[in-house]
């Protein structure tokens, strides 16, 4: 945590709305280098509509990003990966059809001299990256339709780690993954905050999430209840702050906090 | 009825032999050979509806002279199959495959019938090159074109070219009023077969050697990556069928091809023309592979590159199998989508040339109702209206089935309204066999 100063990102008063729904309204979070922001919050609070402003799958009606404290453009997909911004989506956003390595380099595909695709190289690497999140992982040649949820999951994971990202969501990672390979992402995430890399992980379930992050954001109905340090707050007054969007004195309130009188 | 039969049992028997795997061996070859037994499948379909039509017609379906020319009647649709298949691996479809044909041939047509003799003289060599050249830029065109309404103002495909059908077929009437536009320019005419539009005997064995090397050299190739990344490789003994199964269809090809002679009168003219006597048993010229079947074949060829072998490929079966997650990836889908139809649109122009050649002349409507034969071959070849699924060889397989049915048809003398019947048949069969074989195959 060596720049303390400034964030490496910073979304200020960020809005999006769905036709008359406001899916996320005047929303501010930051991140610094090393650090692992959980976001939580109920199903439909809002959370994978705010990193998908960051990771340019969405547009914003309203408000800034600031990456490494410059105002960043991000409009598309390719915008935030230029930024070093990768993404593992709630929903995988993997193509069914196609085997583990063309997913992991779908985009970004490695090239022969001859401008053709190196599949040989891809399938290396790609053996390799998967071979270190899911050791069990053999079924390289078959499309991904095929794979478990798990190993769909960790397609999906291997695919955001596989490009030096700096900035890493991950939208629910573990959903749909058992015991072990959930371990491993953990094992993973801690690795990732070694090298420096600032993670957003977006969860419904605190449990998952609270011995991992240095700090937490709670959304509700689109809005910011608060943010505090995972030490300066319990699970029980998160889940308060999730439920209720009681903020407790440990945590800053935002502009979802419960009015209290 | 009789033939109905036949067109359908073979596609029965793709089903029954991958579903149950006879014993151990067969299914340790096809492991070893890592062959597709859905490709495997068609070409026995393929297999039984041309030995069927032979017994049928008496011996008239598996000759030289008839096999020629289903090859060549089967170029056009083929080349077009080849496009069509990227079509609908993204979900798309193109209904105006037959009306860019129809009108990029007759723009063709009158480039080198009236335009060019007027602007370059009467017989410059490069009218039929420059017309070509035209034919291919207005069909690249009218592919962008739809390509970008698709893309860009969201209209979809089947509405895009539903319109597209109709304006392109109503534009080609513009060109003359109506009037068929004959004949086509001599070198021109090469691009559409017959005597002279054929590459002979010894060209023919060059070509079939090439292709034999090429088979080789793709085989060692594929062997060196494997090793280079200590992946499995197949056993030695089934390299060694593939390549021998690969020799003997090329081997046999040529064989066919250059067992077709020429017909008596054209000849004798070319003896008459070339100062050659006229022998006692008459002179036998062999035809060799035709210049639209070459055609066919290296679209074929470039087509599979691209759909494999380069990132625009691997874009489009991307977002065939799930185009959110190919846009999240930061591909840029709407220029795929627009690269897809101008590409469609180039193939019809070449599909123009074979057919107007062929024709020697450009009609109003010419075309018609290709698009249908063309779809059917891309979807009876193994391409999923579903998205995401397909092979360019396997719809050129398709277009060869489709032609062979016809082909046969006219051959038992089976009146035209009936041949619809059959077809029509014939594909619903197919696609619903496919469905069973994909559900069993998961
Ligand atoms: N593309 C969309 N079109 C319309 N409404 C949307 C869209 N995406 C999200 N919404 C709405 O925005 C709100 C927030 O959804 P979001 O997916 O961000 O919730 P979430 O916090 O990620 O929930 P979960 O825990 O279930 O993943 C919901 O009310 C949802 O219905
Ligand atoms: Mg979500």
């Amino acid at each position: 945590m060596t720049d303390q100063n400034i964030p490496l990102v910073e979304m200020k008063d960020i809005s999006i709305s769905f036709g008359g729904i406001h899916a996320v309204e005047k929303a501010t979070i930051d991140l610094f280098p090393g650090e692992v922001v959980a976001v939580l919050g109920h199903n439909g609070a809002g959370k994978s509509t705010l990193i998908k402003v960051l990771s340019g799958a969405y547009r914003r009606d309203g408000g800034d990003i600031l990456i490494n404290g410059e105002a960043a453009e991000i409009k598309n997909p390719r915008d935030a990966k230029k930024y070093g911004i990768e993404t593992i989506y709630q929903t995988l956003a993997v193509a069914d059809n196609v085997d583990a390595a063309a997913n992991l380099y779908l985009g970004r595909e490695l090239r022969t001299k001859w401008g053709t695709l190196d599949d040989v190289a891809m399938e290396a690497n790609t053996r390799e990256v998967m071979g270190r999140l899911n050791p069990n992982f053999r079924r390289f040649k078959e499309p991904v339709k095929a794979l478990s949820g798990g190993q769909r999951q960790s397609v999906a994971i291997a695919r955001a780690i596989l490009f030096d990202a700096r900035i890493l969501i991950m939208d629910e990672p573990t959903a749909a993954l058992g015991p072990q390979e959930t371990a491993q992402v953990g094992d993973l995430i801690k690795q990732l905050k070694r090298e420096g890399i600032g993670i957003f992980l977006i969860s419904h379930d605190i449990h998952d999430v609270f011995d991992l992050a240095d700090r937490v954001f709670v959304m509700k109905n689109g809005k910011v209840v608060g943010h505090a340090r995972t030490q300066d707050v319990t699970k029980d007054e998160v889940l308060g702050m999730i439920i209720l969007g009681k903020v407790p004195p440990g945590a800053v309130p935002g502009p979802g906090a419960m009015k209290v009188a | 009825m009789a033939d109905m039969t036949h067109s359908t049992t073979p596609h029965a028997s793709e089903t029954t032999t991958t579903a149950r795997p006879e014993g151990n061996l067969v299914a340790r070859f096809f492991r070893a050979t890592e062959i597709d037994t859905r490709m495997l499948g068609m070409i026995g379909a393929l297999l039984i509806i041309w030995i069927g039509f032979h017994i049928l017609t008496g011996g008239l379906f598996l000759t030289a002279r008839n096999l020629w020319n289903l090859s060549v009647q089967t170029a056009s649709v083929a080349v077009m199959a080849t496009g069509m298949v990227l079509v609908i691996v993204t979900r798309n479809i193109d209904l105006s495959v037959g009306s860019i044909l129809g009108f990029t041939g007759m723009i063709m047509g009158v480039l080198q019938a009236q335009y060019l003799p007027q602007l370059l003289g009467f017989d410059h060599p490069a009218i039929w090159a420059v017309a070509l050249i035209g034919g291919i830029v207005v069909g690249g065109l009218i592919g962008t074109l739809q390509g970008f309404i698709i893309a860009f103002l969201s209209v979809p495909s089947f509405i895009v070219t539903l319109g597209g059908l109709l304006v392109w077929r109503g534009a080609t009437w513009f060109v003359t009023s109506g009037q068929t536009v004959a004949p086509m320019n001599p070198s021109f005419r090469l691009m559409g077969g017959g005597a002279e539009g054929s590459i002979g005997e010894t060209w023919s064995w060059i070509v079939g050697i090439i292709a034999c090397l090429a088979i080789v050299a793709a085989i060692v190739n594929a062997r060196h990556q494997r090793k280079r990344f200590h992946f499995p490789r197949r056993p030695l003994w089934a390299e060694y069928v593939l390549a021998g199964v690969g020799f003997v269809t090329v081997i046999g090809a040529v064989m066919v091809a250059n067992a077709y002679f020429w017909p008596i009168n054209i000849a004798r003219r070319y003896a008459e023309a070339n100062g050659i006597p006229w022998p006692e048993g008459g002179l036998q010229i062999p035809h060799g592979i035709a210049i639209p079947v070459l055609i066919a074949i290296a679209a074929g060829i470039v087509m599979t590159f691209i759909a494999t072998r380069l990132r625009f490929g691997r874009y489009v079966f991307a977002i065939g199998g799930n185009p959110e997650a190919a846009e999240l990836a930061g591909i840029k889908t709407r220029w795929v989508t627009v690269k897809i139809f101008a590409l469609m649109g180039v193939l019809c122009a070449i599909a123009a040339a074979i057919s107007t050649a062929r024709l020697n002349a450009a009609t109003n409507a010419q075309g018609e109702l290709d698009e249908l034969y063309t779809i059917a071959a891309a979807v009876i070849g193994g391409t999923s209206l579903g998205g995401g699924l397909g092979t360019i060889a396997g719809a050129m397989l398709g277009a060869l089935v489709m032609q062979s049915l016809q082909s046969g048809m006219v051959l038992l003398g089976i009146d035209t309204p009936f041949q619809r019947i059959v077809v029509g048949i014939v594909l619903v069969t197919a696609v619903w066999l496919d469905t069973v074989y994909r559900a069993r195959a998961k």
